[in-house]
């Protein structure tokens, strides 16, 4: 079953300077039991998707098309606050970059973790239990003694895994991990991906991994989308997209990742121009601008390309990467 | 280090006081050390790495250099002008030297004013007077590789990576002797990541600027940094060239940090060192080496002994028993246990 299937999402901001489009005919499936990671320069729209799935789109944002359909039943973009209310927390949560924006600093952390199961009928004994058992999966060591203390109490890595804790003490069935290891170390990056991954398969959730990191994505998820400009260019499981990268903005954005890099290197390379006004989009494709094999044909926006199960991209050449295997 | 000094940093301590009344009676701690008896020098056109995971002190000891921080004990000289020594107006001369970059590149700049009012705000805080200040304007924003479009736009207009020129445009203004950037390149995609490294190299070459970049990106530090530096709870575990840390840390610290970087290939044989999450609070700090909770090579002395920094020249380490080149940690079974 697929737990997340957006389609064709647009997302529209009334600016004072125009309509601005911040999603363009979004579309990917999150199946279940995996992780997706979305991938993108700041400004791609990453944020703005989150937000359209959770229903926090600011006031002046609109759902102007296509779908999101979670669990087979309900349209995300139609069911109105109540409804959505009732799945944020409890099938669908998030975790932030800043756990400390996501604890009450007032607050003991077994306090929060009890009030978040304020609709499950257990006694306080019970969910008390429930927090503790759940402190002790995500490797918080003594999870009973620690109930009575307060966040400052604990250092980054342990409180961004208490917030891990808390969006997962309710098992949804889908994970939104907005950047969770960017304020972290190397050591206790990789701790918190191998928890994140070892969660998922025991709750059985699915997770939609968001980080500017591409070794965190290479690592962790099962597919990847590739996001450019609020619209994504390309799609397909983690071996496609970093093995034969199909979009020249895909095969672009992996040459300037430093760590492909052995040695210290003069100049590092870029990929030239910048992002275009999301006001004011290209009539062709969207990344005509910058890329480096632009040809007349761009001038037309291109059709989406399938390959090999599922791998799609948003590019004239697509079904001629160049030499694709980029060296890792 | 090559050529003359431009900043030393000796035995430097930072603390602040924490908990008050209660927790004396009660015999708990009322400060905690954030920075704890660190020494390195920067050498005139030099940029200098500080690495280590949030909360080890790293923006403390920038503060404390830059005198925004008082310091506790130890002392910092920057072109031979002790700054502990100096406090409020003394310091406003030296911060003319000493330009500081901080991490939230469109958070740092003010929003209500526009990029030409932000690059020669530092004219007029120190009162430099007789400049043209369009010249001004053009000549920094082509320093950092923006054109005179952009001297009437206002943060929210830029892009993240803009925001950072502008920033830097700010730190260069008034020709500074050394640039102290925070996490220059933090919530940058890769590819303006690479400008920002780029520009600031290219200007550390025209201009002959020191710099001080405190990160945690690795991949970052070997792209900039001619040396580079460890911290871990408040102290600096390793320091040196860094290609020469990067090829063979003798801390364990250091060689986790290496081993556990990951690489942008999913089918990658990975061989790391794994190390215990549970990072021990500033206000308990270990007895003995302080990494030794979590150290895979933990001896029986490490948990009572602290290591004094030994090493030779430039490459300074804290541990009683370095690495060797591609020392492994031993099995489980193996370590001693005390």
């Amino acid at each position: 079953m697929t737990v997340l299937a957006v389609d064709g999402l647009t997302v529209e901001f009334a600016t004072e300077r125009g309509t601005l489009t911040a999603l363009r005919e979004v579309s990917f499936d999150i199946p279940e039991r995996s992780i997706v990671g979305v991938v993108g320069e700041s400004g791609c729209g990453k944020s703005t998707l989150i937000n359209a799935i959770l229903g926090l789109l600011a006031d002046n944002g609109d759902v102007a098309g296509g779908s999101m359909i979670f669990e087979g039943q309900h349209d995300l973009g139609q069911i109105g606050p109540e409804a959505m209310r009732a799945l944020r927390g409890q099938r669908i949560a998030t975790v932030f970059q800043d756990p400390m924006g996501a604890l009450n600093p007032v607050l003991s952390v077994g306090r929060q973790m009890v009030n978040i199961q304020y609709r499950s009928n257990l006694s306080q004994r019970e969910k008390a239990a429930r927090a503790a058992g759940m402190l002790r999966k995500v490797r918080i060591p003594d999870p009973e003694r620690q109930l009575d203390r307060f966040p400052h109490e604990f250092s980054g890595g342990m409180k961004q895994r208490i917030a891990i804790a808390m969006a997962l003490m309710m098992e949804p069935a889908l994970l939104i991990a907005d950047e969770p290891t960017t304020a972290l170390d190397a050591t206790l990056e990789v701790a918190t991906i191998e928890l994140l991954h070892d969660l998922q398969r025991d709750i059985g959730c699915s997770i939609l991994f968001i980080s500017h990191h591409l070794g965190v994505i290479a690592e962790l998820c099962d597919q990847v989308i590739v996001m450019y400009a609020g619209e994504v260019v390309e799609r397909g499981t983690v071996r496609q997209i970093f093995h034969r990268p199909r979009h020249p903005y895909t095969a672009k954005l992996f040459e300037c990742d430093p760590a492909r890099l052995h040695g210290r290197s003069r100049m590092l390379p870029t990929i030239p121009g910048e992002v275009p006004d999301l006001r004011a989009r290209p009539k062709g494709c969207v990344f005509a601008p910058r890329c480096h094999r632009v040809t007349e044909q761009c001038g037309e926006r291109p059709p989406a390309q399938t390959f090999e199960s599922g791998h799609a991209a948003l590019c004239w050449l697509a079904d001629k990467p160049e030499l694709a295997e980029v060296q890792g | 280090m090559t050529g003359d000094t431009l900043l030393s940093v000796d035995d430097v301590s930072v603390t602040f006081a924490v908990g008050g009344l209660a927790a004396r009676m009660a015999g708990r701690p009322t400060s905690i050390a954030a920075v704890a008896g660190v020494s390195f020098a920067v050498g005139k056109g030099e940029t200098f790495a500080l690495v280590g995971e949030s909360g080890s002190g790293k923006t403390t000891l920038a503060r404390a250099i830059n005198g925004l921080q008082p310091v506790a004990g130890g002392s910092i000289r920057f072109e031979g002008d002790s700054i502990t020594e100096h406090s409020g107006a003394a310091m406003k001369p030296l911060r003319r030297r000493m330009a500081m970059m901080f991490q939230d590149p469109v958070g740092s700049l003010s929003p209500r004013l526009t990029v030409r009012a932000l690059v020669t705000e530092p004219f007029r805080i120190h009162g430099v007077e007789g400049r043209d200040m369009n010249a001004e304007t053009e000549r920094l924003l082509s320093l950092v590789g923006l054109n005179m479009d952009f001297a009437d736009r206002y943060p929210h207009q830029l892009s993240g990576g803009q925001a950072r020129r502008v920033g830097v445009a700010r730190a260069i203004a008034l020709d500074p002797a050394l640039i102290i950037a925070d996490e220059p390149t933090a919530g940058l995609d890769v590819s303006v990541q690479g400008e920002v490294l780029n520009l600031l190299n290219d200007l550390r070459e025209r201009l002959g600027v020191s710099m001080v970049i405190i990160t945690h990106n690795l991949h970052v530090v070997r792209q900039i940094a001619d040396r580079m530096a460890v911290m871990y709870l408040g102290r600096l575990v390793e320091q040196g060239e860094t290609e020469a840390v990067y090829t063979a840390p003798r801390h364990p610290y250091t060689a986790a940090l290496l081993s556990a970087n990951p690489e942008p290939d999913p089918d990658l044989a990975r061989d790391r060192i794994t190390l215990p999450a549970e990072v021990p609070s500033l206000m308990a700090r270990p007895n003995g080496c302080e990494f030794h909770t979590r150290c895979p090579w933990v001896r029986k002395n490490c948990r009572t002994e602290a290591p004094a920094a030994a090493g030779e020249g430039d490459r300074r380490f804290t541990c009683h028993y370095p690495l060797q080149p591609g020392e492994r940690p031993p099995k489980t079974e193996e370590r001693v246990h005390a």
